[in-house]
């Protein structure tokens, strides 16, 4: 066992780990946030995306001690405590999200996509899904949401 | 997944240290290779030795004649490295077309080198360029590098420190990848080098990545992709799977080959 303290959305989350614990866990059990996934566990899908030190990552390919002095982002961190993020009200409103397990992976994949500035048009914002799966709803309507919710963001 | 050690030393010294003790010690760059192989108990390291805070392995270095790119440089940081487009141009396309952005945000030019894996796209850039491994201790040019299924000339705790690529007059790669995984199904790389040389590295197709002298040779005398229009590689000895047959793998071979000197010209 080892001691991991993590900074998870600017809180401080410390625990004592088996050195297999994988971020995903810790942040689901650890710190109980919920929001990210687990889809497959073997990095296909990227439902369980977070952002470290502000970059997408996949949390089921990372240990929870290889995070231990980076800045953890997840979607509860993205996400106000009152109604939602202009990218989130882009996924509602362009109807992006079905079952929505992979909503959470697609939201942070996205706002880095955004950041890099490579959310420029439909081909640019598909290619930089080829990390997120959505068994769902082909895809369509979240390359519209992200190319609305990238526009939002720079009016912001 | 099997118990392990974790470790994350703050110098190549310690690392070394570590990795030069009992067990099975292995070092652990971007993970995106290991921990899956690990979740499959494919592997099962007794420590694992994170390079991620050891100073100087990450950066891109650009001298007259050559690029070094440091072992735990992200495949997105060469994708995006303005040095690198515009010196080797098939080589940040080559790491912008690993895998997904995810992938290409962790895994390293060091990791993807020391795996070694049949179907991964840098060995084939590293052995089209005529690179350079540098480890600690000693310089081993890529053709002493790559001796089989995921098989280096690295010695056990041997550390991958820096790849140097002498700068091409043109190079090419072309990928006809997995559609799940991106990895390359076939890949070819195509180079001419500052010298006049051409080297031709063939991934994906077999065991380990390989050279097609037989190309090199009439690329050598016309740099031209009718020069291979008469050539082709045998299908014995490449790969069969649920992804193509050698026959298959050996078409795409002279295919891929002629695109990437078409698009060197
Ligand atoms: C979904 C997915 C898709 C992918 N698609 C592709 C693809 O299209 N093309 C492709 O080429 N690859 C692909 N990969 C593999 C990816 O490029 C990995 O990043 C790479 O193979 C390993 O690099 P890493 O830094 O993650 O190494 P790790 O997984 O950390 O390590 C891999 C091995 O190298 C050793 N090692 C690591 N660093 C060093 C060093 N500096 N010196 C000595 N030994 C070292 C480790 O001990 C381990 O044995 C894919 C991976 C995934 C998960
Ligand atoms: S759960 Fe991590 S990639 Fe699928
Ligand atoms: S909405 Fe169901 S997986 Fe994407």
């Amino acid at each position: 066992m080892m001691r991991v303290t993590l900074d998870i959305n600017g809180r401080e989350h410390a625990a004592e780990v088996d050195p297999r614990m994988l971020l995903v866990e810790f942040v689901r059990r650890c710190a109980g946030l919920t929001g990210t996934h687990v889809g497959c566990d073997t990095s296909q899908c990227g439902a369980c995306t977070v952002h470290l030190d502000g970059i997408a990552v996949k949390s089921c390919t990372v240990f929870a001690a290889q995070a231990e002095g980076h800045a953890v982002t997840t979607i509860e961190g993205v996400s106000p405590d009152d109604g939602l993020s202009p990218l989130q009200a882009a996924f509602k409103e362009h109807h992006a999200l079905q079952c929505g397990f992979c909503t959470p992976g697609m939201i942070m994949s996205a706002l880095d996509m955004i950041r890099r500035g490579a959310a420029t048009d439909e081909q640019a914002v598909r290619a930089g899904l080829e990390g997120n799966l959505c068994r769902c709803t082909g895809y369509q309507n979240i390359v519209a949401a992200i190319l609305a919710g990238a526009a939002a963001m720079a009016e912001g | 997944m099997h118990p392990y050690r974790y470790h994350r030393p703050g110098s190549l010294a310690e690392a070394e240290e570590v990795l030069a003790g009992d067990g099975d010690p292995r070092p652990l760059a971007g993970g995106m290779s290991l921990i899956p192989v690990m979740k499959h108990r494919l592997a099962a390291p007794s420590d694992l030795v994170d390079l991620a805070a050891i100073g100087g392995l990450t950066g891109i270095t650009v001298e007259p004649a050559t690029l070094g790119i440091r072992a735990m440089t992200r495949h997105a940081a060469v994708a995006a490295s303005p040095s690198v487009r515009e010196r080797i141009p098939a080589l940040a396309a080559l790491a912008g077309g690993i895998g997904d952005p995810l992938v290409r945000n962790r895994g390293t030019i060091g990791g993807s080198l020391a795996n070694n894996d049949p179907a991964a796209c840098y060995p084939s850039a590293v052995l089209a360029l005529d690179a350079e491994i540098v480890t600690a201790g000693r310089r081993i040019p890529a053709d002493n590098f790559f001796l089989g299924l995921f098989e280096t000339a690295l010695e056990p705790g041997e550390l991958i420190v820096e790849v140097r690529f002498p700068v091409p007059a043109a190079a090419s790669y072309r990928k006809f990848p997995n559609p799940a995984s991106r990895f390359s199904v076939v890949g070819v790389f195509v180079a001419r080098l500052a010298d006049g040389a051409v080297r031709v590295a063939v991934t994906g197709a077999g065991p380990c990545v390989f050279r097609v002298k037989a190309f090199e040779r009439a690329l050598a005398a016309s740099f031209a992709p009718g020069a291979l229009a008469d050539l082709s590689v045998a299908a014995d000895g490449l790969t069969s799977d649920i992804h193509g047959s050698a026959a298959y793998r050996a078409h795409l071979i002279g295919v891929l080959a002629e695109d990437a000197v078409a698009d060197c010209a």
